[in-house]
């Protein structure tokens, strides 16, 4: 039990440092290349990306929060009504959804949307040998293909966060107006009166930081693919839990620090 | 460091273990200017682990890799990667990008690493798919190509920026031989007329005797046997003269 454990530790440990190593490796390249003047990505690719990990995030991510947000007022309605305190909804649900849920669900949907593609894609870039041709080039794969990617999703989950606040308080409005008679008018000065600037600077905080993360991590599952298609299948996997769990413990760990030292 | 001027590649005493399997076990040689080198061996022997070392994509445990006098193993990344700029190479598979199509594949080392413009880019692309015989397959994606076809784009691709030496990993393996004499032709005519020196892994006899001006023979991690072409059908080495026996029993079977 105790060797396992160990063994697990040492395992994680390296694959940390493996993570930190190539983060550290891609802003080296990217220094090395502006320091001779040229562009160290191509502003095409990051558009790409962008277009991909945003515009093509949109839908799924209003679609789950309405539905979460939506149920989430829901279900707190029903039990606040037993107190008598339905009128609580709006603020209970603008809160959690902005500093919470927001930047958690659209960092799951992505981290199984995006994280699982880039995985996918430069681990069957790695298997195929054109890793190695780029690097042979001497373009410097990190560079070229590491940077648009994590630029993007670190940009875009924000953005997303956002439109996942406001799609689940919308959702949660439409909810408590049809079956908690709470007006849109009253939900809304509610919303307004009850969030903080802190809560949305958590959320938005949270959101740039679940973006690096998902990015660091479906990247270097991809780029340290072994075997073949399997390999591309594990890591895929393998990269999808990990981020997706990366992300859980990093929200509950800024959660306690947020709590702790911003009360 | 040289005493030759006209030596363009070394390898020093090269070593290099995965695990506990020794892959190289002091690989020594040198590629002249100009020459033709070819590399032969058995399969799994450490080939294409060879010209990996080449490039700089492994380091060795031990030894030295000199590029015109300058040790790859000792160089940050930044020379590093200045040095592979000039040397091209074509892959066993390839490895063209796959999300790109053949004009794209040929610029990316274009764009990325010269200060052309679009134009001369264009051209230079316009030329070396000439070189190749590829013109009309421009647009189509490296999966609508043959086998054949995507080793010729990979050479266009390695040629793009004019490198001085251009290393082969089976150039020819899994080819027709219609296909297979197309790549030594190409790699002969670099040599005449563009002076570009080639360093060629292969266990294609046929092959290897039709490019060659010098050859090697690597066994067990070293380099048994090296010299001219002629030097090797007349060797006594007992690996080599099976080696060759090999091919010829197998080009005898099928006449």
């Amino acid at each position: 039990m105790i060797s396992k454990l160990g063994a697990f530790t040492i395992s994680l440990l390296q694959e940390l440092s493996s993570v930190v190593w190539m983060g550290r490796e891609t802003m080296s390249e990217i220094m090395e290349r502006i320091a001779k003047h040229r562009s160290p990505f191509r502003l095409e690719h990051f558009f790409y990306q962008c277009n991909r990990v945003g515009v093509g995030s949109v839908p799924m991510v209003i679609l789950l929060s309405v539905f979460i947000g939506l149920t989430m007022a829901l279900l707190t309605g029903y039990q606040l009504q037993l107190f008598g305190i339905v009128t609580l909804v709006p603020a209970v649900v603008s809160v959690s959804f902005t500093r919470e849920m927001g930047p958690l669900f659209t960092g799951i949907v992505l981290a199984s949307r995006i994280g699982a593609a880039y995985t996918a894609e430069l681990g069957a870039m790695t298997a195929g040998g054109e890793v190695d041709a780029i690097e042979g080039m001497g373009i410097g794969a990190l560079r070229y293909l590491v940077t648009p990617r994590i630029l993007a999703i670190f940009c875009l989950t924000p953005c997303l966060a956002i439109i996942s606040v406001i799609s689940g308080i919308l959702g949660a409005a439409f909810i408590s107006s049809l079956t908690l008679q709470i007006s849109y008018s009253y939900f809304y000065d509610q919303v307004m009166t009850n969030l903080l600037v802190k809560d949305v600077l958590a959320g938005i905080v949270k959101s740039f930081l679940f973006g690096a993360i998902i990015g660091m991590i479906s990247c270097y599952k991809g780029l340290s693919v072994k075997g073949g298609a399997v390999g591309v299948g594990i890591a895929t996997t393998s990269s999808v839990v990990i981020a997706i769990s990366t992300v859980i413990a990093c929200d509950s760990f800024c959660n306690i620090v947020m709590v702790t030292f911003f009360p | 460091m040289s005493a030759n001027p006209k030596k363009l590649v070394e390898m020093r005493g090269v070593k290099l273990k995965f695990a506990d399997k020794v892959i190289l076990d002091g690989v020594d040689f040198f590629v002249q200017k100009e020459d033709i080198l070819v590399i032969m061996g058995l399969s799994g022997g450490g080939k294409s682990t060879l010209l990996s070392i080449l490039m700089g994509l492994l380091k060795p445990d031990a030894g030295s890799v000199l590029f015109k006098d300058e040790d790859l193993t000792k160089l940050s990344r930044t020379k590093l990667n200045e040095v592979r700029a000039h040397i091209g190479m074509v892959y066993q598979n390839a490895a063209l990008v796959s999300s790109m199509n053949v004009r794209e594949n040929i610029e990316l080392p274009l764009k990325e690493l010269s200060d052309k413009n679009d134009k001369e880019i264009d051209s230079i692309v316009d030329q070396k798919l000439e070189l190749v015989e590829l013109k009309d397959a421009k647009d189509k994606l490296p999966s609508e190509l043959s086998g054949g076809m995507q080793k010729r784009v990979g050479l266009a691709r390695a040629l793009a920026l004019e490198p001085e030496l251009v290393l082969f990993d089976e150039p020819t393996a899994g080819l027709d031989p219609i296909n297979g004499k197309h790549i030594d032709d190409l790699i002969v005519q670099l040599r005449d007329k563009q002076k570009v020196t080639a360093i060629v892994v292969t266990h294609e006899m046929e092959s290897a005797f039709a490019v060659a001006t010098r050859m090697a023979f690597l066994d067990k991690g070293k380099i048994i046997l090296e010299g001219t072409p002629e030097e090797f059908r007349h060797s006594d080495n007992p690996i080599v003269s099976e080696f060759l026996s090999a091919y010829s029993d197998e080009k005898h079977t099928k006449e």
